[in-house]
C-alpha cells in the first residue's frame, strides 16, 4: 500500500528505462522546411484554399476555353464576306440563335448554343466574358509585377546604401504617397491615351490604353512596394539572430539564403499578390470611364460598362462580368489573407 | 500640445502645400504634353482662326510663361481659367455649380457610413462569433470587393428599374438616394472591419478586465470606456475614406446623372476640355490631401501615446 504523505522514496521511480520506453520519448518527426510548413497551414485554412482553387479555375478556364470555343470574342456573327449584314444574329438571349443557325439546326446540323446570348454587335457573349476575365487577370498579374520589380529594386537599394541616398529617395516616395492615386491615374491614362503611339511595335497588339496603365502603374504604385522593402530590409538587418548567425560563424551567403530571404521574401510576394485584385479594380474603374482597354479587346470592366446602355432590356449582361469581377476580387483578397497568415508566422497569434 | 506637437504639424503642412504643388505642375505639364493641342477636332480651323483663339486663351506663349501664368492665377485669384468647350463659362463656375450637389452627396454618404460602420462593427465585436457578427461580416466582404460602379448599376436595376423606389435621375426629387447608398456601402463595409477587430483590441485589454472586475455594468463598459480607444483607428480612415468617395463619385455621378464636380470632370475628358480637368483635378486632389492632413493631426492629437517622429 503506497502512502500519500510519506517521505519515503518510491524506489519505483528510479528503475532504468527500457528500450521501449526510451523509444517513446524520442519525437520522431520528419524535418519540415519553412516553405512545406506553410503549405500545411495554408491547406488547412479551408477559405484561403477553396479561393485558391476558384483563382485556379477561373485562370485555366479564361486561358483554356478561348481555344477551342468556336466562336472569337471579336467576330460578328451575322457579318458573313459578300453577304449583307444578318442582324437576326445582333441582341440574342442566351440559347438564342441567329436565322442561318437555326436553318442548319432545323437542318440537321448541331450548332453551338451561345450561352449567353449575342451582344449589340452580334459577338457570342460567353468567349467575350471569358475573354474579358483573361484580360482583366492579365492586367492585374503583369501590374503587380511590375509593381514588384520596380518597389523591390528601389526599396532594396534604398535600404542597403541607407545615409543620403535613402533620404533622397524616401523623400521622393513621401511625395508620391501623398499624392491622390485615382486622380492622377485618371489623368495620366486620359494623356497617354492620346500621346502613346505604338504602331510599327509589337506592343501594337496589346493597345495603347493597356500599356498606359501599365505606365501609370509603374510611375504611381510602386512606392508603397519601396517602402515595405525598405523597412524589411532595415529591420532584418539588426536581428538579433542575423547577429548570432554571424557570431556562430555564418557567412553573409548562408544568412541571406537562410535569414534574410525566407523572412523577407513572403511579406513581398504576399503585398504583390494583394496588388492584382486592386489592379484588377482600378482597370475595371478605368474601362468603365472609358479609359480602360482599346475596343474590341473586352475586359471585365469595359463589358460591364457596355452593357450599361442596354441596362433595362438586359441585366444579365451586367450582372455576368459583375459577378466574375467580384469572384476574382473577393477570392483573390482571401487568398491573399490565407497566405498572410500562413507563410507569415510573425503574425501569427 | 508642446514643441515636438507643433514642429510635427507644421511640418505636415508644409508637405501638404509641396503636395498640392506637385499635383498642379504635374497637371499642367501632363496636359500640355498632349499632342495636337486642344483645338484638334473633326475638322482643321483656319489658321487666323486658329491663331486668334491661341491667343484669346494665351496658347501662343511658351509652356513655361504659362506655367507661371496658371499658378499665379491659382493662387492669387482661385482662378482656373475658361472653359474651353462650354463658351464663356469659366472652369470656377462649372466646379461651383457642381461644388453644392457633389458636397450634400458626399457628406451624406461619409455620415452615413461612419455612422452605420460603428454601430455595425460594434455589434459585431459584442457578439464574436455569433450569428449576428457571422451575418455582418459575410456582408462586409461582399461589399468591399464590389467596384462601386457595379454597386451603383445593380442598386439603379434593383430600385429604380424594377420596383420604382427612387428616380434613376439624380437632378429628381429623391433622386440623391441611390447614390449616396452606392458611395456610402464601401466605406460603411471597411469601417465595420476596421471597429470590430479594433473593438475586440480593446475589449481584451487590461482596463477593461478591471472596469468588469470592479462592477461596471455591460452597455458601460463600451460607450464609457471601450468606444472610444477603439475609434481611434477609424479616425486614420477618415482621410482615405474622403479620397475613395471623391473618386468613386466621378462613376456614380455618371450612372445616376448627378450634376456635380464627379461628372463635370468625367464629360471634360471625353470632351477633352483641359482646363476644366486641370481644375477639378488640382481641386479634388487638394481636397483630398487638406482631408488627409487634418486626420494625420487629428490621430496625433487624440492618442498621445502615438510618438512624433
Amino acid at each position: 500500500m503506497k502512502k500519500k504523505f510519506t517521505f519515503h522514496v518510491d524506489l519505483d521511480s528510479f528503475i532504468p528505462a527500457t528500450d521501449e520506453e526510451k523509444e517513446y520519448l524520442v519525437q520522431m518527426r520528419p524535418s519540415s522546411t519553412f516553405f512545406k510548413d506553410g503549405i500545411r497551414r495554408l491547406y488547412k485554412n479551408k477559405v484561403a484554399f477553396v479561393s485558391f482553387i476558384i483563382i485556379v479555375l477561373i485562370t485555366v478556364s479564361s486561358i483554356v476555353i478561348p481555344f477551342f470555343w468556336p466562336y472569337s470574342y471579336d467576330q460578328q456573327l451575322g457579318v458573313q464576306p459578300g453577304k449583307p449584314v444578318d442582324s437576326s444574329y445582333k441582341n440574342l438571349s442566351p440559347f438564342e440563335y441567329g436565322e442561318t443557325e437555326q436553318q442548319r439546326i432545323d437542318d440537321g446540323e448541331s450548332v453551338f448554343p451561345h450561352i449567353f446570348g449575342t451582344d449589340k454587335s452580334g459577338r457570342d457573349y460567353f468567349i467575350r466574358v471569358i475573354y474579358g476575365t483573361r484580360v482583366s487577370l492579365a492586367v492585374g498579374f503583369f501590374a503587380s509585377i511590375i509593381v514588384l520589380v520596380i518597389g523591390m529594386l528601389i526599396g532594396s537599394v534604398s535600404g542597403y546604401f541607407g545615409g543620403k541616398v535613402d533620404m533622397i529617395i524616401m523623400r521622393f516616395v513621401d511625395v508620391i504617397y501623398s499624392l491622390p492615386d485615382m486622380l492622377m491615374v485618371i489623368l495620366l491614362s486620359a494623356v497617354l491615351k492620346q500621346s502613346l503611339d505604338l504602331s510599327g511595335t509589337f506592343l501594337e497588339s496589346v493597345g495603347s490604353n493597356i500599356i498606359s496603365l501599365f505606365i501609370v502603374f509603374a510611375l504611381l504604385y510602386w512606392v508603397g512596394m519601396a517602402r515595405l522593402v525598405r523597412g524589411q530590409i532595415l529591420s532584418l538587418r539588426e536581428q538579433e539572430y542575423v547577429l548570432s548567425a554571424k557570431a556562430t560563424g555564418a557567412k553573409g551567403r548562408w544568412i541571406i539564403k537562410k535569414h534574410l530571404i525566407p523572412n523577407c521574401i513572403s511579406v513581398i510576394i504576399i503585398s504583390a499578390a494583394l496588388q492584382i485584385p486592386s489592379a484588377i479594380f482600378t482597370e475595371s474603374y478605368l474601362s468603365f470611364l472609358g479609359l480602360g482597354v482599346d475596343a474590341p479587346m473586352p475586359s471585365l470592366g469595359s463589358l460591364a460598362s457596355d452593357a450599361l446602355n442596354g441596362i433595362s432590356t438586359y441585366p444579365y449582361r451586367l450582372i455576368i462580368p459583375a459577378i466574375m469581377i467580384s469572384l476574382i476580387v473577393l477570392s483573390l483578397n482571401l487568398f491573399g489573407d490565407g497566405l498572410r497568415d500562413a507563410f507569415d508566422p510573425k503574425l501569427n497569434d | 500640445m508642446n514643441t515636438k506637437t507643433l514642429w510635427y504639424i507644421v511640418k505636415r503642412i508644409l508637405l501638404a502645400i509641396f503636395t498640392i504643388w506637385i499635383v498642379i505642375t504635374i497637371t499642367f505639364f501632363v496636359m500640355h504634353a498632349v499632342p495636337g493641342g486642344p483645338f484638334v477636332g473633326e475638322k482643321e480651323p483656319p489658321k487666323a482662326i486658329k491663331q486668334a483663339m491661341e491667343a484669346k486663351y494665351g496658347l501662343d506663349k511658351s509652356p513655361g510663361e504659362q506655367y507661371v501664368e496658371y499658378l499665379k492665377g491659382i493662387v492669387t485669384e482661385f482662378d482656373f481659367g475658361p472653359s474651353l468647350k462650354k463658351k464663356g463659362r469659366s472652369v470656377n463656375d462649372i466646379i461651383s455649380d457642381g461644388m453644392e450637389t457633389s458636397l450634400k452627396l458626399g457628406l451624406m454618404a461619409a455620415g452615413i457610413a461612419t455612422l452605420l460602420g460603428i454601430v455595425f462593427g460594434a455589434v459585431a465585436a459584442l457578439r464574436r462569433n455569433k450569428f449576428i457578427d457571422r451575418f455582418i461580416m459575410v456582408f462586409t466582404t461582399a461589399f468591399v470587393s464590389m467596384p462601386s460602379f457595379i454597386m451603383g448599376t445593380l442598386l439603379l436595376l434593383i430600385f429604380s428599374q424594377s420596383l420604382g423606389w427612387f428616380p434613376a435621375n439624380g437632378t429628381k426629387a429623391g433622386g440623391l438616394v441611390l447614390p449616396v447608398i452606392t458611395l456610402a456601402l464601401y466605406p460603411m463595409a471597411y469601417i465595420t472591419r476596421l471597429t470590430r477587430s479594433s473593438m475586440l483590441d480593446v475589449l481584451g485589454q487590461d482596463y477593461i478586465r478591471t472596469a468588469k472586475a470592479k462592477g461596471v455594468s455591460g452597455p458601460r463598459i463600451i460607450f464609457g470606456h471601450a468606444m472610444k480607444n477603439s475609434l481611434i483607428p477609424v479616425l486614420t480612415y477618415v482621410g482615405p475614406m474622403l479620397a475613395y468617395i471623391v473618386t468613386g463619385s466621378l462613376v456614380v455621378e455618371k450612372i445616376f446623372n448627378v450634376p456635380g464636380i464627379g461628372r463635370a470632370f468625367v464629360n471634360s475628358i471625353t470632351s477633352r476640355d483641359y482646363p476644366l480637368i486641370m481644375g477639378t483635378t488640382i481641386i479634388l486632389a487638394a481636397l483630398i490631401v487638406v482631408m488627409n492632413l487634418i486626420t494625420d493631426i487629428l490621430y496625433k492629437v487624440v492618442d498621445p501615446r502615438i510618438q512624433f517622429e
